[in-house]
């Protein structure tokens, strides 16, 4: 007996693809599915999170729908994936938020830290011009800014390491023998997102359909991500250890990566949010969508309100703006561990879960 | 749109392997080319739909082949399992094609993938498809719209003016209209008749209604009549057809490979009367996959039962329905509707004939019976751990051999000793030419790709003649 509908139909969807094997050369899927004969929650939660949704198994599938078996892998693993999410979530009580609309769940919380954030920099206390070194921090003092976010960023943090360390120790419950190691491995695949183009052929979207970008788009994100959280490094050490303060010349690195990452962070989501519209019907999971696009809308708001104080940073608009894209990064922040952002936690988990499964079974 | 009204220079009737073959190879050489598939486009392609991977012939080893296959080594292996019912000629010509073949499909978008897991034995000789049969149909259906193929789905023809020797127009019934399709040559590239039930049972008589297709229900066989009754020599034997045994609860049509059922040399066979009918160890399992259809076909109601017992549940690949399971042979029995007592005693005899031996199932073991007809001839061991399973078994049908002759240029040869003039074939409807009995893994797809090849590029000349 499974938890859900979706592991049932998981289940049963496995046992059929473990008969045929066809598309074993596509995924780390299909190969992780034959190292075993049954499948519990534990396994199906960890094949759900290995598979990256390329849908190439659908379109390659002599049994998709409308043949009887009704075999829809992408779409059922991404239930399952859904439904996994909320399963791990730390602490539990919480993680009913994935049901909910995290979007708009985001965007009020956004606003309303923005409009306290905003109410602080027009009182009376802060009434001065705000231009030149530390004009930001007229606004929002810094140490009281990174008290803030810090706690949002380390309660973030805790709660998707408690996740994820929840699902990394379920996956070993599956009687499948593994090997010490293979992070390295884990972490070339989850960069390149290896199994993100069908095997080799690309990606399938519909069957006549131009190539999938999603590939591309993920790249855009996920390293314009990397780009502006290494800006905000720098700009930490410059505060702390060199005495520097924000705002920085345009050609300094917080500014260079925090733009190039930036423009990464526009280009990303809106792309993957396109690609998302244009989803084949047949692949896409209703209720997942507005967790999904959530997520990729924070970024993308986290981007295009950080890329505008870059610009309009010398107008009377810096108050604003500052007050806005705060809001939107600290919401950002404490619904990580309820977002999608989770997404890519498991999925790291589950690649250096096969990779040490890979490797036990070479020896 | 699709111009019914023009006259084509091909028309290819099918849409498997060996017709998307045909239809490209044609293009290329600057013919127009109309493809007619019966079957919506979901179920296009036939039987590749269900296969995997080809048998070609090449000198060394590359990305997803082990080793060799010379050309002399996939003729003994032809000749073998065919045992001798081929034309050695036109065996040889399409063994020597097929070398070329490799290079060809994948520049019409085929990927191929090393063998993995269960399938490694075929790891030198075979060249497996990514993803399958339908990725390879979806990459070459994609090749042909691209190069301006046109294609039509539910398409079937059900009418042909040949004059003599000569193709003039085939009838196409399309949305419930009859449409006069007129082309200068055709490629016939359509299948067997494994789906007609009506016309099996001419050869099996009623037995045949309980026959389960393995692959879908489109392949009727019409236009392989067709052209017999308009003068095409036939060749092979119209009564014979692949048939293994599959799980009895799979849908009558398109169950494909997930029904199949490895199971028979480790346990014991029994008809509906509860009675061994043949030696479940006669030899390993790939060589004897291909008899236990026409066996079962020939036992009672079509219907027979593999009985085993706990230690054998995880020794053979997984299939789609799981084993019925029992703590008794009584209650197994029951299950099957089987009488209990003569299962009880067609298990007791078969154990107390097995004689000790060591086990090995990779190899001919000396596990055997003593004084026991039929005898297991290896991997016999006791049936006596419980949980008890079993499966229902009917035969499934894969193909049929009956075809039209053909020459090397595909081209077919009608019953008075003449070449047609503008008519060829391609795939399982001329495959008993080389292929006149018995199966090696991977061959149909050989046999289409290259006659299909050959078949397009001379009805393509053909026609601008």
């Amino acid at each position: 007996m499974h938890a859900t509908e979706a592991l049932t139909e998981a289940d049963r969807l496995m046992t059929l693809c473990n008969s045929c094997r066809y598309c074993e050369g596509i995924c780390a899927v299909f190969p992780a599915m034959e190292m075993r004969r049954t499948f519990n929650d534990a396994d199906l939660n960890y094949l759900a999170n290995l598979c990256h949704s390329c849908g190439a198994c659908y379109v390659d599938c002599q049994f998709s729908p409308p043949h009887e078996f009704d075999i829809n892998v992408p779409r059922t693993l991404a239930r399952v994936r859904a439904d996994s999410y909320a399963a791990y979530a730390w602490p539990g009580a919480l993680s009913g938020l994935f049901a909910r609309n995290g979007l708009t769940l985001s965007i009020v919380l956004a606003l309303s830290v923005a409009g306290f954030i905003y109410s602080l920099g027009t009182s009376p206390l802060f009434t001065q011009p705000q231009a030149g070194a530390g004009a930001f921090y007229r606004i929002m003092p810094h140490n009281v800014m990174a008290l803030v976010f810090g706690i949002a960023f380390l309660y973030a943090v805790l709660a998707i390491v408690l996740g994820a360390r929840k699902f990394w120790r379920e996956t070993k419950t599956t009687g499948v023998a593994v090997a010490a190691g293979g992070l390295w491995q884990a972490i070339r695949d989850a960069g390149s997102l290896r199994y993100l183009d069908g095997g080799g052929a690309g990606c399938t979207n519909a069957e006549d359909a131009p190539k999938d970008m999603r590939k591309h788009y993920h790249h855009a994100t996920f390293y314009g991500f990397l780009l502006c959280f290494a800006a905000t490094c720098i700009a930490t050490a410059y505060h702390y250890l060199l005495g520097r303060e924000a705002p920085y010349p345009w050609y300094d690195a917080p500014v260079l990566l925090g733009t190039l990452g930036g423009i990464g962070l526009v280009v990303g989501p809106l792309g993957l949010l396109i690609a998302k519209a244009q989803r084949a019907p047949d692949l896409k999971v209703e209720r997942q969508l507005g967790m999904d696009a959530g997520f990729t809308l924070m970024l993308l708001l986290t981007a295009a309100t950080g890329l505008l104080l870059l610009v309009l940073r010398q107008t009377a608009l810096l108050n604003p703006l500052l007050a806005l894209h705060l809001g939107v990064v600290f919401a950002l922040f404490v619904t990580l561990p309820y977002s999608k952002f989770v997404h890519g936690i498991y999925r790291f988990a589950a690649l250096v879960r096969y990779a040490q499964e890979r490797r036990a079974e070479l020896h | 749109m699709v111009d019914l009204s023009k006259t084509y220079d091909v028309l290819v009737i099918g849409g498997g392997n060996a017709a998307l073959c045909a239809a490209i190879s044609a293009r290329r050489e600057g013919a127009s080319v109309l493809v007619l598939e019966a079957a919506p486009k979901f179920y296009r392609g036939g039987n590749t739909r269900h296969t995997r991977n080809m048998r070609c012939a090449h000198d060394a080893a590359t990305d997803t082949l082990t080793g060799p296959y010379s050309e002399e080594e996939l003729w003994t292996d032809l000749l073998r399992v065919t045992e001798g019912h081929t034309n050695e000629d036109l065996a040889r010509h399409m063994i020597h094609e097929s070398k070329e073949m490799l290079v060809w499909i994948a520049e019409q978008g085929v990927r191929f993938q090393p063998s993995l897991g269960g399938t490694l034995s075929l790891g030198r000789t075979n060249s497996f498809f990514l993803g399958g049969g339908r990725a390879m149909l979806n990459a070459l259906y994609k090749t042909a719209e691209s190069l301006g193929i046109d294609i039509l789905y539910e398409a079937p023809v059900v009418d042909l003016d040949i004059d003599g020797a000569t193709f003039r127009a085939a009838t196409a019934e399309i949305a419930g209209r009859r449409n006069i399709v007129r082309a200068a040559a055709l490629v016939a590239a359509c299948g067997g008749f494994e789906a007609n039930i009506d016309w099996l049972k001419e050869y099996w008589g009623p037995p045949a209604e309980n026959f389960l297709i393995r692959g879908t229900r489109y392949n009727q066989g019409s236009v392989l009549k067709m052209l017999t009754i308009r003068g095409v020599e036939q060749i092979g034997d119209p009564t014979q057809c692949h048939a293994v045994a599959i799980d009895a609860r799979a849908p009558k049509y398109d169950g494909g490979i997930i029904t199949r059922l490895d199971c028979v040399v480790f346990g014991i066979v029994v008809n509906k009367e509860g009675k061994r009918f043949y030696d479940e160890g006669e030899d390993v399992w790939p060589k004897r996959y291909a008899i236990w259809g026409r066996l079962v076909a020939a036992q009672p109601d079509q219907i027979a039962y593999i009985i085993f017992d706990a230690p054998s549940l995880k020794m053979f690949m997984p299939s789609c329905f799981p084993a019925i399971q029992a703590p008794t042979l009584d209650e197994l029995a029951g299950k099957f509707s089987l009488d209990a007592a003569t299962l009880k005693n067609t298990v007791a005899e078969f154990n107390a004939a097995v004689r000790p031996g060591t086990f090995d199932h990779t190899i001919l073991d000396d596990c055997r019976t003593e004084d026991l007809t039929p005898p297991k001839s290896h991997w016999a061991r006791r049936i006596e751990t419980p949980p008890f399973y079993g499966y229902p078994v009917r035969p499934g049908i894969t193909f049929t051999y009956l075809g039209t002759r053909v020459n090397k240029q595909a081209r077919m040869m009608m019953a008075d000793g003449r070449e047609a003039a503008n008519m060829f074939a391609a795939g399982e409807i001329m495959s008993g030419n080389v292929l006149g009995r018995g199966y090696a893994a991977g061959i149909g797809m050989t046999i289409g790709s290259v006659f299909g090849r050959i078949a397009g590029r001379e009805a393509a000349r053909n026609a601008r003649n």
